[in-house]
């Protein structure tokens, strides 16, 4: 039998919560086991195989010196490096220090803040190192990581769309929120979560980020037309994918 | 469905009789899909009976915007069109059409999913609906490649198509020519009045599993009073169309204003978000995902609905065709109104208004060919 390619995931600045999808997996567990050896996984098990590794699979932002050595290290021992997750393609919620002055959050969060070793941003992976596929969503959807794992195994490209989430949302066969006066992040969010929150009647929040070509302004514009501001507007980009150029951009937009 | 010329006099029903019509539906086994309130909006659903109908609403349709409002009579079909076409039974958004396994001596099975396809009973279909299955019948059932599955599911569809009293704020299937009175491609056709204490149906008779269906519901033949004020009805809603779109020429003058500038004016405006082409009625675009398993054992294609305004949909090596939404919009807009007519013989647009009403930002195609109409010589390339 072949040699099982080797599995690593590595954790900087995040929450666990698109790793901890891998255990999630339950139907699928066994099988992922079966297809990779999985190398490294801190949360999975203690014991660590050295590299190189075949697939990387990195959650997380940049946020110290340290981890942007690290993540020079990680692309060293990776074949085929995969990002997953808001934190690691766009910064994530962190990257909210972005807009302001790191210094004064450590000032008025920490007693000693002499120790405290941070950088002044939170950025994407694909920031420091290339990458050679990005997994979007806050958290990402488990089938999507299943489906990049299959992909990966079988050479072929993840069917993976970056199309917008009103596509999804109408395959499902939802009733546009929007359209009915609800304010929705849909038409510039890049599917892949199931449209979970139109189908629960909310408008979506974007968790998923940018979607292939948004058209940040038009959208905008229809948000003031169903009675937003722009401060509305600006703490709606300004979640998990703030810093993701198109949300980035259009949220400054709306400085006051 | 046997083609039958319609009774021109034809019959009537009370509300009770519908509901038979229904119940009899049911029970020869059909799958009865007719209108239902659902997330404040009327759209199309399995139903149990007039129960199950959106008795006493309406529908208020203007670009961007759709809400419900109550009617002052207890009418079944008083309102315009549902979100969704029947596109979506007929043509399934999501569809596997092979799955593949290695066997344990290397050989792959190709099997496609054994289906028994749904016999559908279409309750409420309108008129531009009839034009829209008519329209996308020409993409899946002609030329040399049939879409078997889709001709089974439509040839075993019992339509029960209801003549429009209302026109909704988006409609324009009279400048389309497609409504707003059917007048074939049915089973059964009603038209229905519900001024003050009266309440029913005119039954007309499309085919002759109508007839056989009608046999089972109790009938009466129709005066001339009640066939005239069921004309009446179609006429009153063909004066109250709420929008316009002046067809003529239209092939010539879209083809020939590809450089426009009103195409840079609605790219502006346009969020490519795809809303319009999931909600017509004869977009039928669609792409093919290729999944393997972790195993690569087992792989499967599957078949779901796609849009011209995606990247992926234009993408060939090196990149997307159409990389701006000015192209998208355009290609989008010119395939429907002009080019269908030299692929399909037909116009691709029935009027129906949902790519008007479900446009999150209202755009309204109606508005961007007048646009183009009014200053026509600007962008002519040739």
């Amino acid at each position: 039998m072949a040699r099982r390619p080797k599995l690593a995931v590595w954790k900087f600045a995040s929450c666990d919560g698109c790793q901890l999808s891998l255990l999630d997996c339950e139907d699928e567990l066994l099988a992922v086991a079966g297809a990779v050896e999985i190398a490294n996984f801190p949360e999975a098990s203690s014991a660590v195989v050295e590299g190189p590794y075949d697939l990387s699979l990195v959650e997380g932002s940049i946020t110290t010196p340290h981890d942007a050595q690290r993540i020079q290290a990680v692309r060293a021992q990776s074949k085929f490096l995969v990002t997953i997750g808001a934190c690691a393609t766009a910064g994530g919620i962190q990257a909210l220090r972005n807009f302001a002055d790191v210094k004064d959050f450590i000032a008025a969060v920490y007693a000693s803040p002499q120790f405290i070793d941070t950088l002044a941003t939170s950025t994407a992976i694909s920031a420091h190192i290339p990458v050679d596929y990005e997994l979007h969503g806050c958290p990402i959807n488990k089938a999507q990581l299943v489906e990049v794992i299959s992909a990966f195994l079988a050479g072929r490209k993840p069917a993976v769309a970056a199309h917008s989430v009103c596509i999804e949302c109408k395959q499902r066969g939802n009733v546009c929120v929007m359209v009915q006066g609800t304010p929705c992040l849909g038409p510039v969010t890049h599917a892949g979560c199931g449209a979970i929150c139109p189908a629960y009647r909310r408008g979506c929040y974007g968790c998923y980020g940018p979607m292939e070509t948004p058209n940040m302004p038009a959208l905008t514009r229809e948000w003031c037309e169903l009675g937003a501001d722009g401060r509305d507007i600006q703490r709606v980009l300004r979640s998990f994918n703030a810093w993701a150029e198109p949300f980035r951009q259009e949220s400054e937009a709306h400085d006051d | 469905m046997q083609a039958l010329k319609a009774d021109n006099s034809g019959f009537v029903i009370g509300p009770d009789g519908l509901q038979r019509l229904l119940e009899v539906l049911a029970g020869e086994g059909y799958r009865v899909v007719g209108p239902a309130l659902r997330d404040d909006a009327i759209v199309y659903d399995d139903i149990d009976g007039v129960a199950s109908l959106p008795v006493g609403w309406t529908d208020r349709q203007e670009p961007g915007r759709y809400a419900l409002e109550r009617r002052e009579d207890n009418a079944c079909f008083g309102y315009a069109v549902g979100l969704h076409s029947w596109k979506k039974f007929l043509f399934p958004p999501a569809e596997t059409l092979w799955t593949a396994q290695r066997g344990s001596d290397g050989a792959i099975a190709v099997s496609t999913p054994e289906r028994a396809p749904d016999k559908f009973a279409f309750i409420g279909v309108r008129s531009c609906e009839i034009h829209a299955m008519a329209v996308q019948g020409r993409v899946f059932e002609e030329g040399p490649y049939t879409d078997t599955a889709y001709a089974a599911r439509r040839a075993g569809a019992f339509i029960v198509a209801v003549n429009c009293a209302e026109a909704g704020g988006t409609c324009f299937c009279v400048s389309m020519e497609t409504g707003p009175r059917a007048e074939q491609g049915f089973d059964l056709a009603l038209t229905e009045l519900a001024d003050g204490a009266e309440h029913w149906f005119l039954v007309e008779v499309g085919s002759e599993a109508g007839r056989a269906v009608l046999e089972q519901v109790p009938h009466v033949p129709a005066t001339a009073e009640q066939a005239e004020a069921a004309r009446a009805v179609s006429e009153r809603t063909a004066s109250g169309m709420g929008r316009g779109l002046d067809t003529q020429g239209i092939k010539d003058l879209l083809q020939d204003n590809p450089e426009h500038s009103r195409w840079d004016d609605v790219a502006e405006r346009c969020l490519s978000c795809a809303n319009c082409t999931m909600v017509c009625p004869t977009c039928f675009c669609s792409t093919v995902e290729e999944h393997s398993d972790l195993t690569g054992e087992n792989a499967q294609r599957v078949r779901k609905w796609d849009s011209c305004f995606t990247m992926d949909y234009s993408y060939i090596h090196g990149g997307s065709v159409r990389s701006s939404a000015r192209s998208r919009y355009r290609q989008w807009m010119t395939h429907k109104l002009a080019n269908w007519i030299d692929q399909f013989g037909t116009s691709g647009c029935v009027g129906c208004g949902r790519c008007i009403t479900w446009c999150p930002v209202g755009i309204d195609l109606t508005e961007e060919v007048a646009a183009i109409r009014a200053a026509p010589e600007e962008g002519r390339s040739r």
